[in-house]
């Protein structure tokens, strides 16, 4: 990056340090941090969409689509999330590629023989002489639309626990005034469900942030994958070689999650004393009394 | 040459913990070969989440009480015992911990005695520290928050009592506490034995394909092509080892609100919390 690096051999001392921590393996390993947090801005408003579907679908008045919602919802309640984990990005991958052999392959054999899974090679997703960036870029979409199922499963529980925190009384009010099932839902529900969802949110970003780390084993080039490989030890064959660092890597990871989980704590505080004005809750109460 | 199911039971029934056949099977998986192997990986997973459990209960107990002190010196250090193992992923914990335990000195001496210390970076002990400290951590915090929502009428009937002290403590504060503290602490243990599938996909290898039930449902998955098999299957064990935990403190629930009248007990009631 600098030109003092041109031969990281002659220098030594800070300037070696600056030019090991900019070395190009080292922006990517930044970069990566980005891609964490692009998983976040995705998987969090997608999630909090399917919650709202699954909770919704959970209180409906059709027997079948409520199955549906509380089947979701429970699933997660047993079984330990990473097995999802592991389970969708295959499944999902296999699902996809047999789908699309449907379409596009000649012959229509059952793909799951003996042990392999074959579909025709025009079937692969995406096809084997796609850039390694569609690779990586497909194996992201994989890990959102999982990361989404599972935490929308999640988000689904604690929506539904708010909708019916909702006091009845005001529900039957609406109803008095002569308001739909719908305008109640849009004007007096949606609005207060929020002050009872958010603790169960809240708590809910903290584990999404701390489900990141996850993405390596899903086979996305992660902060945790970069960590491994930046901190192994380097022989006198790499450019910059040094001795097994890898905890110095994982306790700056630490500090990073430490530090996210840590402002987003503070984050919620605020959200939910805002959210607290005018509720007939504990927090509401005390901001009346305090005149704020 | 093929075995009969029970055959294949007595084969790789205790494979996990290296009794039996050595060989994992390779080709023309049999659904008994996934259920017994896979079960058989369930031993891991019991045995962490058990030892964890009961080595974590009474530190997080100690825990939650530094917590409370007064005294900033014991204050500190549990708030930030219990910061820094919720902050973070469990999974970077292992990472860290296995990194920090390979780099030991191999033996040390202690007391003139030679000790070595590779043991510790297997999977039973390094990776069972790892969650013990870490289910601490969400206890302590747990019990902390019950310890200062015990209704202070209690406290004033006792002291009206004549107790104080120790024996208001062990008497009243604390069973109160483990009373309040019950229902989020059966979450709390279904959810660490959930966290056991971690040890062998973090830093933690598995010796002699020794390893956890999601550990053989991944092998199976990965030579078959095939997830639709393995991972119900493990998913069917958890889902009857999360029964039996929530039995379990289920009857410990109402030992601790034997005394109360049936409407005022507390009801054990799951909520979701995964990755930690």
């Amino acid at each position: 990056m600098f030109e003092a690096c041109a031969d990281p051999r002659a220098i030594e001392g800070l300037t070696w340090a600056a030019c090991y921590l900019t070395s190009g393996k080292h922006i990517d390993f930044y970069l990566s941090f980005l891609t964490v947090l692009l998983l976040l801005a995705i998987t969090a408003p997608a999630a909090l969409g399917m919650g709202f579907l699954g909770a919704t679908a959970a209180r409906s008045h059709i027997a079948p689509v409520s199955w549906l919602g509380k089947v979701y919802i429970w699933m997660v309640r047993g079984v330990p999330d990473i097995i999802f984990f592991l389970f969708f990005v295959i499944a999902l991958d296999q699902v996809i590629e047999y789908a699309k052999s449907l379409a596009v392959c000649a012959d229509h054999a059952w793909p799951w023989q003996g042990l392999e899974f074959r579909v025709c090679p025009e079937a692969k997703v995406p096809l084997a002489r796609s850039s390694a960036f569609w690779h990586q870029a497909y194996g992201f979409m994989l890990a959102v639309v999982t990361f989404a199922i599972v935490f929308g499963a999640f988000v689904a529980n604690v929506i539904f626990g708010a909708m019916n925190a909702v006091p009845r009384a005001q529900l039957e009010t609406a109803e008095a005034y002569g308001m739909s099932r719908a305008q109640v839902f849009r004007r007096i529900l949606m609005p207060q469900m929020w002050i009872y969802a958010l603790p169960g949110l809240g708590n809910l970003w903290m584990i999404l942030i701390k489900a990141t780390p996850l993405l390596f084993l899903l086979g996305v080039k992660d902060i945790v994958f970069y960590a491994r490989e930046l901190g192994g030890s380097k022989t006198q064959a790499y450019e910059y070689p040094h001795g097994d660092w890898r905890l110095w890597y994982f306790l700056a990871l630490m500090v990073f999650y430490l530090a996210f989980t840590h402002i987003s704590e503070i984050g919620i505080a605020r959200i939910t004393r805002k959210l607290s004005h005018g509720q007939a809750t504990a927090g509401g109460d005390a901001l009346r009394r305090a005149g704020g | 040459m093929s075995m009969t199911c029970w055959e294949t039971i007595q084969a790789y029934g205790l494979r996990s913990i290296g009794l039996g056949e050595n060989l994992l099977p390779r080709s023309d998986f049999t659904l008994c070969q996934q259920f017994t192997l896979i079960g058989s990986g369930m031993l891991w997973n019991i045995y962490f989440g058990v030892l964890a459990l009961v080595a974590g209960f009474f530190l997080a107990n100690s825990i939650a009480l530094a917590k409370g002190a007064r005294n900033p010196l014991i204050r500190k250090p549990a708030e930030w015992y219990v910061f820094i193992f919720r902050g973070s992923p469990l999974f970077i914990q292992f990472f860290l911990a296995y990194e920090a335990l390979v780099l030991l000195p191999n033996e040390f001496t202690l007391f003139g005695v030679e000790v070595g210390t590779s043991w510790t970076t297997r999977a039973w002990a390094g990776a069972l520290l790892v969650l013990f400290l870490n289910t601490a951590a969400y206890s302590a915090e747990i019990f902390h928050g019950a310890l200062k929502s015990i209704p202070r009428g209690d406290l004033e009937a006792a002291e009206a009592y004549g107790l104080a002290g120790w024996k208001k403590f062990i008497r009243i504060e604390w069973p109160t506490m483990l009373r309040l503290a019950w229902p989020a602490y059966t979450n709390e243990a279904i959810f660490l034995f959930h966290a056991t599938t971690l040890v062998f996909f973090s830093g933690f290898p598995a010796f002699g394909q020794m390893g956890d039930a999601l550990y053989y449902a991944n092998y199976f998955a990965d030579k078959t092509f095939n997830p639709f098999i393995p991972y119900p299957i493990v998913a069917f064990y958890f889902i009857l080892l999360t029964l039996a935990v929530t039995f379990f403190y289920g009857r410990v629930n109402r030992h601790l609100n034997r005394h109360l009248p049936s409407n005022t007990r507390s009801r054990i009631r799951l909520r979701p919390q995964l990755i930690r």
